[in-house]
């Protein structure tokens, strides 16, 4: 599906590598992503997935420093690998950069763009969708009124908005909730960018708007070539969309891999149990829904070790509540996981399954 | 479908716990300052269906297309414009809803509870659980407090909650523990009928699959009647044993769960079952992405509803209103071209 060719030697588009992003409340640090590492290649779609409170937006704030206050990046890095005008490539690591420098606001939107799940609020209602990408143009692009108006006409025509030209001029209240969608990714693809962020794109949207939406992504990234970051808690629309899947639980990146093999042989207690737990579309459930017991802990209440350890029907005491597990990968596939089945904490590594 | 409203005598078959017939429910438009009605939101539009005892029929669809007006108006908890909502009662008689003067209809209420879709607005804050699971049982005259205590430890017991929560408030509780708080108040007054509307939507997945067990379990031993309102068609796939699917406030098929998703027979049905994306990746199938938006139910065009959406449109289609008919054992469609089309469903491979 993607055109890009991937050759050994080529260099991820971006490398998250143990990214710490603790949120200093005065109740006590929230530690939203606690240790997340993974890279997205250029050209291919990433899969973030996970359950309310994983840490996934936070995530997809934090590549683009825009977290909210109280909310630090405390440890890691970010190196997004780039072109200047002349076509020599460099590397900047976001997290050294001030959130406000001239480095990064020329990273938002022309390197790494991002679409929100609410495109009602992320609009302003007081200005016209035509203006509102102009100026994102502008603002990025030494081009005059008429051109950046030319440029938003191509967008919204390439998006797949009817009337155009018409469109262009009207508020966002006036449009439907695909629509809106719609313009948001001309928005964001307004400066090429070369990693789309999607934060649940078409959660708000019905099933067969889903369906338009997730057609459109698929469409312009095999046009522009660009990677997509896809943060979704839709496993449907991740076995659809994704090349790679990060499943994230409790701030924690538990399992990495390849699309195929983390939906045909889970490896994680928690991947599986998700996996198990979708209602299938196929088949009339007889039985009951194999469901993972409790409920995500409060931020507060982290539990001590692995933290999906009380939910866990794999838990093993005196293992999983004195350590952490590392994120190892696992040998001949493409997965990494976080758990004591595969990684023992002393070390040495079994493929698992054996002890339950 | 005219012909069924003059047939007011006809008692509901035996079996049957609810009948619908011919429900419409048209919200009007004001203007100006004299707020003059202009037109009308044709929110529910000639829908008729049953629901058999200890059954579920889901009612799916997408945004828009009347499903929770539908709901509400068989609780009457708005008013229907027109149209008959028989309701079977215990001792075998049957009322029409949608035309009950207030006083019984309050003590029908025991025999219909809703539950809603958001765990947080749902519940009041600053209610204890006893307050928010008692409060049906006083409303209903259970004046003892003891008595309700025991009570609302019963139910708090069978949805899976401990009885010692009780004096605690909502905020203490996650999302789905809250919705077993819902659950528990709509089953407080032992109801016959129960009007789900997209009780998991709010839901995380492994915290959804925990209470649609709790539904199925309760259904089955307390020998409820569910009317499932929701859009996941994964969800009303397990759940539910018959299907209505609505577009823009009219119902365009009708049927048995597994044989509208084998082999749906109103196109709309196809493209809703094509655009449920699979969590499987060897699976990536060619789905019917349909052109354009839901139609507006204030300005709805000409002919099948569906037809400036439809691949299948014809000129028939474009001036002429389909009716539901039965095509096959206990299948309706509302389609012109239902018998001639061959449309592609979802079955395990």
């Amino acid at each position: 599906m993607v055109q890009t060719e991937v050759s050994a030697k080529q260099l991820p588009l971006l490398s998250v590598n143990d990214l710490k992003v603790h949120f200093h409340t005065d109740e006590g640090i929230v530690k939203a992503v606690d240790g997340v590492s993974f890279d997205i290649m250029p050209g291919k779609t990433m899969g973030v997935v996970g359950e309310s409170g994983c840490g996934k937006s936070t995530l997809g704030r934090t590549l683009l420093q825009i977290i909210e206050k109280p909310g630090l990046i405390d440890d890691g890095s970010i190196v997004l690998r780039s072109e200047d005008e002349e076509g020599n490539p460099y590397e900047i690591d976001i997290v050294n950069e001030h959130s406000n420098s001239r480095t990064m606001r020329a990273v938002r939107g022309q390197d790494i763009a991002l679409v929100f799940q609410e495109p009602m609020t992320s609009f302003s209602p007081v200005h016209t969708i035509g203006n509102q990408i102009k100026e994102a143009i502008r603002l990025h692009h030494d081009v005059s009124e008429k051109e950046a108006q030319d440029r938003a006409l191509e967008l919204v025509t390439q998006v797949g908005i009817p009337n155009p030209a018409q469109r262009l001029s009207e508020y966002s209240f006036q449009l439907s909730g695909g629509l809106r969608q719609r313009a948001m990714i001309a928005m964001a693809l307004s400066c090429e960018p070369k990693l789309l962020i999607a934060d649940e794109p078409t959660t708000a949207l019905d099933v067969t708007t889903q369906a338009q939406i997730l057609d459109l992504l698929r469409d312009l990234q095999q046009q522009n070539g660009m990677a997509i970051m896809l943060i979704t808690h839709n496993l449907g629309v991740i076995a659809e969309m994704a090349d790679d899947v990060v499943v994230m639980y409790l701030g924690r990146a538990v399992e990495t891999g390849n699309v195929n093999d983390i939906f045909h042989s889970p490896q994680h207690p928690y991947t599986q149990g998700l996996l198990r737990s979708i209602p299938s579309i196929y088949e009339k459930g007889i039985e009951k829904l194999p469901s993972i017991k409790g409920s995500i802990p409060h931020p507060f209440n982290r539990p001590s070790g692995c933290t999906f350890r009380p939910r866990c029907p794999s838990y093993m005491e005196g293992v999983c509540d004195l350590n952490d597990p590392v994120f190892l990968d696992i040998e001949g596939t493409s997965q990494a996981v976080a758990c004591f089945l595969h990684h023992p904490p002393d070390g040495s590594s079994t493929n698992g399954s054996e002890s339950a | 479908m005219a012909e069924a409203t003059v047939e007011t005598t006809n008692t509901t078959e035996s079996g049957t716990l609810l009948e619908v017939n011919n429900l419409v429910k048209h919200f009007p438009i004001q203007k100006g300052f004299l707020k003059r009605t202009v037109g009308s939101v044709r929110a529910v539009d000639d829908v008729s269906f049953s629901v058999t005892q200890g059954k579920t029929l889901g009612l799916v669809g997408e945004s828009g297309c009347g499903k929770t007006t539908t709901s509400r108006c068989i609780l009457r908890a708005i008013d229907p414009t027109s149209g008959q909502i028989l309701f079977r009662k215990e001792d075998g008689e049957t009322v029409d809803v949608a035309t009950m003067p207030y006083q019984p209809l309050r003590d029908l209420r025991r025999d219909m509870q809703m539950i809603f879709q958001d765990p947080y607005g749902s519940l009041n804050p600053r209610m204890s659980l006893f307050d928010i699971v008692g409060e049906p049982l006083l409303v209903h005259g259970m004046k003892s407090s003891s008595e309700r205590a025991d009570r609302v430890a019963e139910l708090l017991r069978l949805v899976g909650l401990r009885p010692e929560y009780m004096r605690r408030f909502p905020h203490a509780f996650s999302g789905g523990e809250r919705q077993r708080i819902g659950i528990a108040r709509a089953l407080a007054l032992n109801p016959r009928l129960v009007v789900a509307d997209e009780p998991v939507s709010a839901l995380d997945v492994s915290v959804q699959a925990q209470v649609i067990n709790l539904l199925q379990e309760i259904q089955e031993s307390l020998n409820l009647t569910y009317l499932f309102v929701a859009h996941d068609l994964s969800v009303v796939r397990h759940i539910a044993d018959e299907v209505a699917v609505m577009y823009v406030g009219k119902i365009v098929e009708l049927g048995d769960t597994e044989k509208i998703f084998a082999n749906p027979k109103h196109p709309y049905t196809s493209a809703l079952l094509s655009s449920v994306p699979i969590p499987d990746p060897s699976v990536r199938q060619d789905r019917i992405i349909l052109q354009g938006e839901v139609a507006n139910p204030a300005n709805p065009p000409s002919g099948c509803y569906f037809h400036p959406r439809c691949e299948y449109a014809t000129d028939q289609c474009k001036t002429e209103e389909p009716q539901l008919e039965l095509i096959d054992e206990g299948r309706w469609v509302s389609c012109h071209h239902a018998k001639d089309l061959d449309l592609t469903g979802l079955s395990a491979k």
